[in-house]
């Protein structure tokens, strides 16, 4: 299997699945947050019956509906493209990962697009409580969506409640609980979601006070921005909370994704966390203790250590540890764990030549030998280590997992000080006054995408080459197709990507400047 | 706890063929709610005024994302099911389901995008998108069913890790005339789903008076393909599989025989086909009815679960392959574990309850029929 990989189709076939989940959750994380701002704000005219409320919340509706389609457009292919560009990934882990892909269709799309259709479309149709209802449950159920899928994302970073099973050489589910409830999948689905929140926060009030700057709409975007702006200051606080909680997870399930992103070639105990430097382009030489691989850093000593372990004295190991073992510390090094690896897949192909030669006795022998503890504990859970020959291809690419870390976390702060800045303007009555307050909330729309970007980049390429962590690698994940197909495919969705999303930009922005016009919809064009 | 343990006591091949019966009623309700996509061949042929063609569209806009979602939530509980499909048919028949996933991305946006201000693309790239959709999904999501039949070229490896064995990617099936003429037939009856929901939808008598003659010009080319392919269908040797040993091998008249087998399904087919002409016949022939989509709807749900049904229970391999028969995919050899099946059946208890909401919602959204008014009063207009 392995002198057959075709490194070429690996690395476009990652191209392609990259550029489809990033283009992906350029819409996600809008849907997934102003879904709940109109139904606070449809709750409100609810509430108080003020039409101006209800004017308002059909505002946003619209925008969101544009955004909500090209996120349908973009999300299909991601669900067939774990069958298309990755079919034996499907095949190995299909009977965990499928799961919750199948639970989210059945109980999350369903809810979103059954009342999407009344949200939008049964204002005059259906009771108001009703179309409150709907509106509720489009946004239970896009969130509800987003929670099978990072369940499985969740699988993937840190694999739990499976075995493998060497007769369908696949794993298999032997503990639902231990997926769906995995600290890691819920870890990050909450930080996911609350980023998200904000992210959509950040949007309402960058939309509102360009309409504030304009003059215009005065009255929905001061009543859009009180909204967002709570809601917005309540999630970055549990974003950065979340965040947290997912530092400490990655420390305990992916250290190199840990050392990667903070740069740190060497363990050390109190290690310092770098709040932000500009790396050098010098090779680094990984024997050497001290690198020259930071023209200029700002470090806070002994974080890293608590912000992985909590504990400020904790051993926290560097990209060098985890390659070549440390042994005060219990690492083992690459090198005998590919080798373990290899003698796991030796073992499943001397099960599976025996089973063919229909050699029942050695067959059963080698089953028994290969469902052992020992040999589980020992040797398969280092499976994936033996497709890999060169262990520099574990490192994943330092200056971008460094960038986009700290860039996610910089933002993440920058936020949370934007909306007390926002919410201390609007108890002090000044948020028209302030164009420069204004410029900066406008400005602030793509700094939220940028962190939101960010923080699935250190995700996903912070966990390569790993498919499933620690036991396949993409190399052998891909599907059997010709590079030339997914070159061509790839092409396909840059143009159709492209030109749809510029679309869709132009029409959101041509809807935010025609404004919340009750006139009986769009125009021709 | 032990009486809450359902799922549990039933056999394996009693879950694989309950899991199996799951994704044939979800690929039936699929085919049925495919009447967006026939709608959308037929924006331009009912819709002759602008405001008709709205009307239509706005129609078919309330509805889309049902059908969207039925084949994203088909696609889920195949891969949750029967990885092994999952990972054969789509790793290996690349183009064909990359074709259909392009079709699906362009519809999705063509709707809400098709008439906002700003749109550069213009409204009638959009309503091409709807087209190219309809007329593509159908056609190439029945031709692909149709290997589920005929077979495909394809080999499985002892890790079960699937080879396609064409550099074509599955487009050679376009080859095989019986998978085309299931392809074909999608298609007209997709476009006799669309007429009669239209039909059904929409208050406005011309559109009605051209949608009757489109269910009848489109019966006719349906009925032949259809009939072709049932009658191929249940005359042709196929394959099948001894449950112990798990081997391949090639029944005469395998199709047959499972109805034979299966007399329930055989009662579920010819009611389906029964009520597909009764649905026809009411909205070609009966001036004043609108009500043709349900008996053609309830029609085609019946039909097309059955001959899901013959294509995978009674030891049939569902997934043939022509390559190297005993590579050849059956409920059994590519279904999930019984640890998962058992976990996913009882999320599969959700079901009646999602089919129960979106019937009413359905209901409480269709009280009013679309018509002109409506597109003028609405602020969410496509």
């Amino acid at each position: 299997m392995i002198e057959n990989i075709n490194v070429s189709l690996v690395d476009w076939s990652r191209a392609q699945f990259a550029l489809t989940a990033m283009y992906h959750w350029i819409f996600v994380p809008l849907t997934l947050g102003i879904t709940f701002i109109m139904a606070i704000m449809e709750s409100i005219y609810l509430k108080t019956g003020n039409p101006e409320w209800k004017k308002i919340t059909k505002f946003w509706m619209k925008l969101f509906g544009i955004n909500f389609a090209i996120g349908v457009a973009t999300g299909i292919i991601l669900e067939f493209e774990f069958g298309t560009n990755w079919s034996n990934y499907s095949w190995f882990v299909g009977d965990i990962f499928g799961a919750p892909l199948a639970i989210e269709g059945i109980m999350a799309f369903f809810l979103e697009t059954t009342f999407i259709a009344v949200m939008f479309f049964g204002w005059e149709k259906v009771g108001k409580g009703f179309h409150l209802l709907s509106t509720w449950l489009v946004a239970i159920g896009s969130n509800l969506s987003a929670l099978w899928i990072l369940v499985a994302n969740g699988w993937m970073q840190d694999p739990r409640g499976m075995e493998f099973n060497p007769v369908t050489a696949r794993n298999e589910m032997v503990n639902f609980l231990d997926v769906a409830l995995s600290p890691t999948a819920i870890n990050k689905f909450l930080h996911t979601l609350y980023s998200s929140y904000l992210l959509s926060a950040v949007f309402v009030i960058g939309v509102a006070s360009w309409y504030l700057l304009k003059k215009r709409e005065v009255v929905l975007a001061r009543k859009s921005i009180l909204v967002a702006a709570i809601f917005g200051l309540l999630t970055s606080l549990f974003t950065i909370s979340t965040g947290d909680g997912s530092a400490r997870r990655i420390a305990k399930v992916q250290p190199m994704k840990l050392a990667s992103l903070e740069g740190l070639y060497h363990g050390r105990e109190h290690a310092n966390l770098i709040a932000w430097g500009f790396m050098s382009n010098k090779p680094v030489d990984m024997d050497k203790q001290e690198q020259k691989d930071f023209y200029y850093k700002i470090e806070i000593p002994g974080f890293l250590s608590y912000l992985a372990y909590a504990d400020w004295n904790a051993f926290v190991p560097g990209i060098h540890d985890l390659l070549q073992g440390n042994s005060k510390y219990g690492l083992m090094s690459v090198k005998e764990k590919t080798e373990r690896g290899r003698y796991a897949i030796g073992k499943l192909k001397a099960y599976k030549d025996a089973v063919d030669r229909k050699d029942n006795v050695v067959a059963e022998t080698l089953k028994s030998e290969f469902l052992s503890k020992n040999f589980k504990e020992n040797y398969f859970k280092y499976f994936g280590y033996g497709y890999i020959t060169n262990p520099d291809k574990l490192i994943p690419n330092i200056p971008l997992m460094f960038y986009s870390f700290h860039i996610m976390v910089v933002l993440g702060f920058y936020f949370l000080l934007f909306f007390i800045l926002i919410i201390y303007l609007i108890l002090r009555k000044k948020t028209i006054e302030n164009k420069w307050i204004l410029r900066i909330a406008i400005w602030s729309i793509p700094l939220a995408y940028v962190a939101s970007q960010c923080g699935w980049i250190v995700a996903e390429v912070g966990r390569q080459p790993w498919v499933i962590q620690d036991l396949m690698p993409a190399m052998i994940a891909v599907s059997h197709i010709s590079t030339g197909a997914v070159q061509v495919t790839f092409w396909l969705f840059v143009v159709i990507f492209t030109t749809l999303l510029i679309a869709e930009l132009k029409i959101m922005f041509k809807q935010i400047e025609v404004g919340p016009k009750e006139d009986g919809g769009p125009k021709n064009v | 706890m032990e009486d809450l343990k359902m799922f549990e006591s039933f056999s394996y091949l009693f879950l694989q063929q309950y899991w199996w019966t799951i994704i044939s009623l979800l690929g039936s309700l699929l085919v049925f709610l495919m009447f967006v996509q026939g709608g959308q061949t037929l924006i331009y042929t009912l819709g002759e005024t602008e405001e008709e063609k709205t009307m239509i569209i706005n129609s078919l806009g309330r509805k889309w994302e049902l059908t969207f979602t039925t084949l994203v939530t088909f696609g889920g509980a195949f891969f949750a099911s029967f990885p092994l499909f999952y990972s054969t048919s789509f790793g290996g028949a690349y183009w064909v389901w990359m074709t259909i996933l392009f079709s699906f991305v362009i519809q999705a946006v063509s709707y809400e995008y098709r008439r906002k201000p700003g749109n550069f693309l213009g409204a009638r790239t959009f309503e091409i998108f709807l087209m190219i959709n309809g007329f593509l999904g159908t056609i190439l999501i029945g031709t692909a069913v149709g290997t589920f039949y005929n077979g495909a070229m394809f080999s499985i490896d002892q890790m079960h890790f699937s080879k396609w064995e064409t550099p074509y990617g599955g487009l050679e099936a376009i080859l095989t005339f019986h998978n085309v003429a299931l392809g074909v037939s999608v298609y007209f009856l997709s476009r006799i789903l669309g007429a009669l929901y239209l039909m059904n939808s929409i208050n406005d008598n011309n559109i009605r008076q051209r949608a009757k003659t489109q269910v009848w010009y489109n019966a006719i080319p349906f009925l032949i393909f259809f009939l072709y392919f049932l009658i191929t269908l249940l005359l042709k040797d196929s394959f099948s599989y001894d449950r112990e040993s798990g081997f391949v091998y090639i029944e005469p008249y395998k199709y047959l025989h499972n109805l034979i087998h299966m007399p329930v399904v055989l009662v579920f087919l010819l009611s389906g086909i029964v009520l597909v002409l009764c649905g026809i016949w009411k909205g070609a022939f009966k001036s004043t009815s609108i009500s043709g989509i349900w008996f053609a709807g309830s029609g085609t749900i019946l039909t097309v679960f059955s001959l899901f049904l013959i294509a995978g229970l009674n030891h049939t391999a569902f997934y043939p392959s022509v390559a190297d028969p005993q590579s050849s995919l059956t409920i059994e050899n590519a279904s999930s574990s019984k640890f998962t099946l058992t976990i996913m059946s009882y999320v599969s208890l959700l079901v009646p309850f999602v089919l129960a909401y979106i019937w009413y919602a359905w209901k409480s959204m269709d009280n009013r029929k679309i018509d002109a008014q409506d597109m003028k009063e609405n602020t969410h207009v496509y």
